[in-house]
């Protein structure tokens, strides 16, 4: 019997075990030699000298890289926490209270997101140059704040590439959000029109309770998604100009990859670790706490 | 029985914008890749003056674009059959077997899957150039399986749980092995699930940039999306031909999309939150 029942696991086992243990070598195993190699001044190549918290002082207290990353990146979770959320409950909301025309909405609204960064990157850098598309536009009809490249702007090229990377993005929110609002009763919006709702209160009290666990979720995993963010702004403007779009992604690709500083590298990636897995933990004490939205 | 008042139509004007805001940009790219240089200077975002099919020719052929197609479809292929017969195999053992510590194995997906890249690309990069994996289509594709394993086992698993079990029962009567329980049995139960985390991986593998951008470097491999990136660097200011290129990347895209539109949308969505 524990014989058979030995045999029966290892059967089962054997299943798993092949995408498990490409996981674990690919994405487990070096994820833990990070914890070592941050303590490393290695190169890349050769043997890695092991430098005690030389490395986590040189981020704490001389990196003023990392820092401005950083703060960019919190940036960039700002505008993520608002924006798109902003844009998908409302769409989101409208499309479940229409019935004509939906699929086609769905479609629209979706297509953005299919689509390769590098292709949305270099459209809207197209869009975006003053001399060939709808900002030169604006700053021809004379509206302010177009007069010059927003990519090339240090202070204003982040926010294009947000609003890039958003276009692209919000749209698959829209969709999400509109899967969970249809699980919610109708009787609900009923009963709601009954005591004299309006379509804004409708929203308040009856959507926006209703698909609340998909919306914290979702809050979260863009909470954590922005300090990971590397694609749009690699393709748009690489970090510049004069680093002021640099972001902790295109940081440790500079580090690791520009300068072989690999050892040092992964402690900066340990860093967007920690801030990506503190927008975690952030969520989960907020809901504990009962967090109502 | 109280029916609810017909919606205004305002609601339509939000939307209507919001998905001009969607579409029109695309629909730019497409009509500049259609113009002249010359149309597109003094016109660039209307339609043509007159269609230049021959931008695509030009492009087809500057770009290289049949190589990096052809390894992106290799890339595509590889992927996409790992992670539909190995991950399904693993759907399938967590869904109806699970073998003890099978727990353990969806904990560490859903803990360690979350893990950024940046944690891990490193020590990788360097692991890979060391053992001769760097440009090289078996290190990348073992990267790709791991990037989108995790969701594929999670949506069939979530999938094959709900197919009831008599259906197995009377093939295990008579014999069958658990591969053929799997394959017989509940493959072809189960096959849209397959479809739909097919093409979603599909879709993943054939826009992916970061990794291959880390990975490949060799021009002669380069897939689609970093080789569109090189072209770009090198033809930027060619805007028609930039744009026939981008067109051609996204075309194969935008046909699946539209024959699997529902599975599409379903699948992306269903797997970010179960992912």
């Amino acid at each position: 019997m524990q014989k058979h029942l030995l045999k029966r696991n290892l059967g089962s086992w054997a299943f798993i075990a092949p995408i498990l243990l490409v996981h674990i070598l690919v994405v487990a195993l070096p994820a833990a030699s990070t914890l070592y190699l941050s303590l490393t001044d290695w190169s890349g190549v050769g043997i890695p000298h092991f430098t005690g918290f030389a490395n986590l002082h040189r981020l704490l207290f001389d990196d003023t890289n990392f820092i401005s990353a950083l703060k960019n990146n919190i940036r960039w979770l700002v505008f993520f926490l608002t924006i798109p959320f902003i844009m998908s409950l409302s769409a989101a909301y409208g499309l479940s209270q229409i019935k004509r025309g939906v699929m086609f909405y769905r479609v629209s609204l979706f297509l953005p997101y299919i689509l390769p960064s590098v292709i949305v990157g270099a459209l809207w850098g197209f869009l975006l140059n003053p001399s060939t598309g709808i900002t030169g536009f604006l700053d021809k009809i004379g509206i302010p704040g177009f007069d010059k490249a927003l990519l090339g702007t240090p202070g204003k090229a982040l926010w294009a590439i947000a609003f890039i990377d958003n276009w692209h993005f919000w749209g698959f929110l829209t969709i999400l959000f509109l899967v969970a609002l249809q699980n919610v009763p109708r009787e609900l919006y009923e009963s709601a029109e009954l005591d004299g709702a309006n379509e804004f209160q409708r929203f308040r009290y009856v959507a926006l309770p209703g698909i609340r666990p998909t919306l914290i979720f979702m809050l979260m995993m863009v909470g954590i998604w922005s300090f990971l963010v590397f694609d749009y702004v690699w393709v748009l403007t690489k970090g510049g100009p004069a680093g002021s779009t640099e972001v902790l992604g295109t940081l440790v690709y500079r580090t690791a990859f520009g300068d072989f500083e690999a050892g040092y590298a992964t402690l900066q990636g340990l860093g967007m670790a920690f801030f990506a897995s503190a927008s975690l933990v952030s969520f989960g004490i907020l809901r504990k706490r009962g967090w109502e939205i | 029985m109280i029916k609810i008042k017909s919606r205004p139509s305002i609601l339509n004007i939000p939307l209507i914008v919001l998905s001009l805001f969607a579409i029109y940009p695309i629909a730019i790219l497409i009509l500049n890749s259609l113009k002249s240089r010359q149309d597109l200077g003094l016109n660039p975002s209307g339609f043509p003056k007159k269609l230049v099919w021959s931008n695509y020719k030009i492009a087809f052929e500057t770009s290289n674009f049949s190589r990096h197609a052809s390894n992106s479809l290799i890339l595509v292929f590889l992927t996409v059959t790992i992670v539909l017969v190995f991950g399904g195999l693993a759907a399938y053992s967590l869904a109806r077997l699970k073998p003890r510590g099978s727990g353990a194995v969806m904990f560490y997906m859903l803990t360690v899957s979350t893990l950024p890249l940046w944690l891990y690309i490193v020590p990788l990069f360097f692991l890979w150039r060391q053992i001769g994996l760097l440009n090289n289509y078996f290190g990348l594709v073992l990267l790709y399986v791991a990037l989108n394993s995790p969701f594929a086992i999670f949506l069939l698993r979530s999938f094959l749980v709900k197919i009831p079990r008599e259906i197995e029962e009377a093939a295990i009567m008579d014999g069958a092995s658990k591969l053929g329980v799997f394959t017989k049995v509940l493959l072809p139960i189960a096959w849209s699930s397959f479809l739909t985390v097919g093409l979603v991986v599909a879709l993943n593998v054939w826009n992916e940039f970061q990794v291959a951008f880390i990975l490949i470097n060799d021009q002669n491999k380069l897939p689609v999306a970093t080789s569109f990136f090189a072209f770009q660097q090198e033809f930027g200011n060619d805007w028609t031909l930039t744009s026939a290129v981008g067109v051609l990347v996204i075309v194969p895209v935008l046909l699946l999309f539209f024959v699997f539109q529902r599975k599409f949308t379903d699948g992306l969505v269903q797997g970010s939150v179960k992912g």
